[in-house]
């Protein structure tokens, strides 16, 4: 039997496969960008997308605000218990009209993120960079919502960035110390008196072990222990030493005086850790089936025992598995169910449309599931087959309609965009010496290109028919056409 | 060896038996099948009115309860609301005097709410005073959460969609839950179910083919196709193939129910569109057990009498077509209404003419299936917690009641816990 992980043979490594792996490691690329990357071998390809130099520059629209929500300051304190002591109501009206004004600001920065992050999704030259950061968003779920500060949420953001690519163990650590998700997991309330146990469970059922896995209802609880004092002040973690429960815990079997940080480092001395980020990252880039095949069983066995060897690094694991023979596999091709976002921005950055209008295409993020900064709950996004059902169907094949031809639905009516979309650089390549084009090969080569992985011939026949009923010549529209009826087949929904 | 090729024809032959039968039914017709051998919610035949419904209107923002149903009894409230308070019945009837409900107790409804006091009038309308939970919440965010998850730590799914989660054995019902607005909510996302959602039911559809009449054809073809023999069996493929074609179905099927003319005539309100479309889904015979629809604007911080009175005519008028709607259709006592909000507001108000985020408030539930009256007590105006009115009648109660007197439902089961049943549906 051969291991899943050996490297795919270099003459393997044609148009669909690095195709695929841009879909994957990234949203897609143009024809031409795809055939850039093939040029470059399996190996100059996987460098490519995971060595691509960090750029800490920050990218148009990026001007948000960290003091919207900031503290009263002394004298505003001062003004308010003055006010409440005399009984003005006038003046208590004000502050309490100031502070909810604060936090409209802040509820419109949020949605100025969202905008935000999917163009860079849309724009970035380090598209793994993203695609990661967005993975670990799902992991380490955090939600607007709860906590009501855009800021944090920026904040955790750029942390996630930071080390997207990097060492598991920091993520694993900074998590522990990061505003928001202390914020969301009621830490900040973890006291020695009054253990919440909320971070510590979550910290070993989602974020590192998984349900059920090597630990046990007291680890929950000493863990919590080990956490307590973890809080933030302003923007800033803040550890309350006067809050830390300083005596002696008992964790997974051994006692001492342990803290948070030693807490985190036994998390990640247990195999079982690797096994689950091996597994949460397969089924993020390779498969998403309810069920794991056999070779994919072995495929997360070697991933996990990589991350260990590598103490918890993540690019030589995603090295190996971008270069593997099963990552390419044909049960593994077009076998991952898009997340809302994949399918937006994989559309723009594939078909090279427009991008419209990002604040509809937030919205229509939302409608499919998937609100950026606003994940359901602390579990992330299910993803796989809990992204698809009859209505977000509809939205699904109706956003790549808005997308390819500019028109919005409102209410009854379309509006048309201002942004033309020219999808002859899909076809030009495929005339020949004398400038004429066949058809039916290019129907073919659109259709293939577009859904990222072999076509059934049933849908090629159906798109020659939709032609032949229409002279069966091709141009710019009819193209549009076909992308339309692409984007509206099921199986455009897999990438 | 020798068996081997009878075996394998065997095996093909029901392989494709099978596999035929999933490529080329909608999911919901199989459930149908497999309805028939104890699935409670399909047991009976949808269309056959003695399916219940239930319709959850929300009111989005915080609606003022004390100007909602008035204690205009209470002298305190006067006190409270110099300029807000709404007058007593006894006064000259006008557009700030409340209609009365209940002398004895000096309790009225906003003069808005003239349709409401016909349904109370006529035994279809029951108050639900002081409705809330402990340790209240004051954003609208998480006060709502904990409304649509029916639970006070607002994590986890919705309450309509564990009610789901548990009737149906891990199977999806195919337009189970529909929710009449922009996004689906929170409280009808189950585990296994998830609700349809569409503002406009035109746009439950593909909307490229308005780009040209050629596209119908191709497009009814690629998603009507059901699952390919390619696509192999339970696949992420075959999975995707089955739901589009599921999706054409309940497509046609909805534009079917809300093309025809409905029996009344509906206000020109939001939420009587939204009503509207119920109705013409319920009047259809639609299998939908739940359906949801919105209001918002009742974060009345200031200036709060006229754009409080208009929110409540809206929802009054509304709701009334409604009712009306289905008595004509001869479907209003399988048809119960519930109107909830995230909060009400605070007993005083505040210096800009209107109220902040408050507490407890009134629920409304309405139909002629009810038990009507008023339940519960009117919170205290003189107990007070920190300016805010404690709640008498945890909100869990009354769905604790429409889930078990209802929905016919394990209520304790759903809502993890055991809440007081507040019996708010007539014995029938």
């Amino acid at each position: 039997m051969d291991d899943p992980l050996k490297p795919l043979a270099k003459t393997h490594f044609d148009f669909a496969a690095a195709q695929h792996l841009l879909n994957r490691a990234g949203f897609g690329g143009t024809p031409a960008q795809v055939r850039a990357l093939t040029e470059l071998t399996l190996e100059g390809a996987t460098a490519l997308l995971l060595d691509a130099r960090r750029d800490d520059t920050p990218t148009a629209n990026e001007d948000f605000r960290g003091d919207i929500l900031r503290e009263d300051t002394p004298e505003e304190r001062e003004a308010i218990r003055r006010a409440r002591a005399a009984g003005d109501e006038d003046a208590i009206a004000k502050f309490q009209q100031l502070r909810q004004m604060r936090e409209r600001s802040d509820r419109d920065q949020i949605v100025a993120m969202q905008k935000w992050w999917l163009s860079r999704m849309i724009e970035t030259p380090r598209p793994l960079e993203e695609k990661l950061t967005l993975f670990w968003h799902g992991h380490f779920a955090t939600g607007y919502r709860t906590i009501e500060n855009s800021f944090h949420m920026l904040q955790q953001n750029r942390m996630l960035r930071n080390s997207c690519i990097g060492n598991f163990e920091t993520l694993a650590r900074s998590i522990t110390t990061d505003p928001a998700m202390l914020k969301y997991l009621d830490n900040d309330e973890n006291r020695k008196r009054s253990p919440n146990e909320n971070l510590a469970r979550e910290l070993l059922e989602l974020f590192t072990l998984g349900e059920g896995n090597g630990y046990n209802e007291r680890d929950i609880k000493e863990g919590a222990r080990a956490l307590t004092g973890r809080t933030f002040r302003g923007n800033n973690y803040f550890f309350d030493a006067s809050q830390y429960d300083n005596a002696s815990k008992q964790l997974f079997g051994r006692s001492g005086n342990f803290d948070g940080d030693e807490f985190v480092t036994m998390i990640l001395e247990h195999r079982q850790c690797s096994h689950f980020i091996a597994l949460k990252l397969y089924r993020f880039f390779v498969n998403d089936a309810p069920t794991v095949s056999k070779e994919g069983r072995e495929a997360i066995t070697g991933l996990a025992k990589e991350l260990r060897e590598n103490h918890y690094d993540l690019r030589p694991v995603l090295r190996t598995l971008f270069g593997s023979q099963h990552f390419y596999a044909p049960e593994n091709r077009l076998a991952v169910i898009k997340s809302p976002t994949q399918l937006m921005v994989q559309t723009i950055r594939s078909l090279g449309t427009p991008p419209r209008e990002m604040k509809s295409l937030v919205d229509a993020g939302d409608l499919m599931g998937q609100q950026l900064f606003q994940p359901p709950s602390v579990k992330g996004w299910d993803g796989g087959r809990a992204w698809i059902n009859t209505a977000t169907l509809f939205v699904r094949q109706n956003i790549v309609v808005y997308l390819v031809t500019g028109r919005r639905p409102q209410g009854f009516d379309w509006s048309p965009s201002e942004m033309a979309y020219d999808s002859t650089h899909l076809f030009e390549h495929l005339r020949d010496a004398s400038g004429s084009l066949d058809s039916r090969e290019a129907v073919r080569n659109i259709a293939t290109f577009a859904l990222g992985g072999s076509i059934a011939p049933e849908r090629v026949a159906q798109l020659d028919a939709f032609l032949d009923d229409l002279g069966g010549t091709i141009n710019d529209d009819r193209v549009k056409a076909l992308l339309c009826l692409v984007g509206a087949m099921p199986e455009y929904q897999l990438c | 060896m020798l068996h081997a090729p009878f075996t394998r024809r065997i095996f093909l032959q029901r392989g494709c038996t099978l596999a035929s039968l999933a490529a080329t039914v909608p999911y919901f017709i199989e459930q149908s099948a497999m309805g028939m051998l104890g699935n409670p919610l399909l047991s009976s035949n949808p269309g056959i009115p003695d399916e219940r419904i239930l319709v959850v209107v929300q009111l989005g923002g915080g609606n003022d309860g004390l100007n909602t149903v008035i204690p205009y009894g209470d002298a305190e409230y006067f006190r409270a609301r110099p300029s807000l308070g709404l007058r007593a019945p006894k006064n000259p009837a006008g557009t700030t005097t409340a209609l009365e409900l209940d002398a004895d107790f000096g309790l009225g409804l906003h003069p808005s709410l003239t349709g409401f006091k016909a349904l109370y009038d006529a035994g279809s309308l029951s108050i639900v005073q002081g409705v809330g939970y402990p340790n209240p919440n004051r954003s609208h965010f998480t006060s709502m959460d904990v409304w649509q998850t029916g639970r006070l730590d607002a994590k986890g799914n919705g309450w309509i969609g564990r009610y789901f989660d548990n009737m149906c054995n891990g199977t999806p019902i195919s337009e189970g839950a529909i929710a009449v607005g922009r996004t689906a909510p929170l409280a009808m996302q189950g585990d296994v179910q998830k609700p349809i959602s569409f503002e406009n039911p035109a746009l439950f559809r593909w909307l490229g083919e308005d780009l040209h009449e050629s596209m119908k054809a191709p497009y009814d073809a690629i998603n009507r196709s059901g699952a390919l023999p390619s696509a192999g069996e339970d696949t992420q493929k075959s999975f995707l193939m089955r739901t589009a074609l599921d999706a054409q179905v309940a497509s046609t099927r909805i534009l079917a129910a809300v093309a025809k003319q409905s029996l009344v005539n509906y206000p020109q309100h939001a939420l009587a569109r939204q009503l509207r479309t119920v109705g013409a889904m319920i009047r259809d015979g639609m299998p939908t057990r739940v359906y949801y629809a919105s209001m918002g604007g009742f974060d009345t911080h200031g200036g709060q009498a006229g754009s409080h009175a208009s929110l409540l005519r809206q929802l009054s008028e509304s709701v009334v077509a409604f009712q009306a709607d289905l008595k004509e259709q001869g479907n209003d006592k399988r048809v119960v209404t519930m109107v909830f909000s995230e909060f009400g507001r605070r007993v005083k108000q505040n210096g800009s003419n209107g109220t902040d985020h408050g507490t407890a408030a009134p629920m409304f539930i309405i139909g002629p299936s009810v038990k009507p009256g008023i339940v519960g007590r009117h919170p205290s105006l003189n107990d007070l917690d920190q300016g805010d009115l404690k709640y008498g009648v945890d909100f869990r109660s009354v769905y604790t009641s429409l889930l078990e007197d209802w929905m016919k439902a394990p209520a304790e089961k759903i809502l993890r816990g055991q809440f007081a049943n507040p019996h708010l549906i007539a014995k029938a």
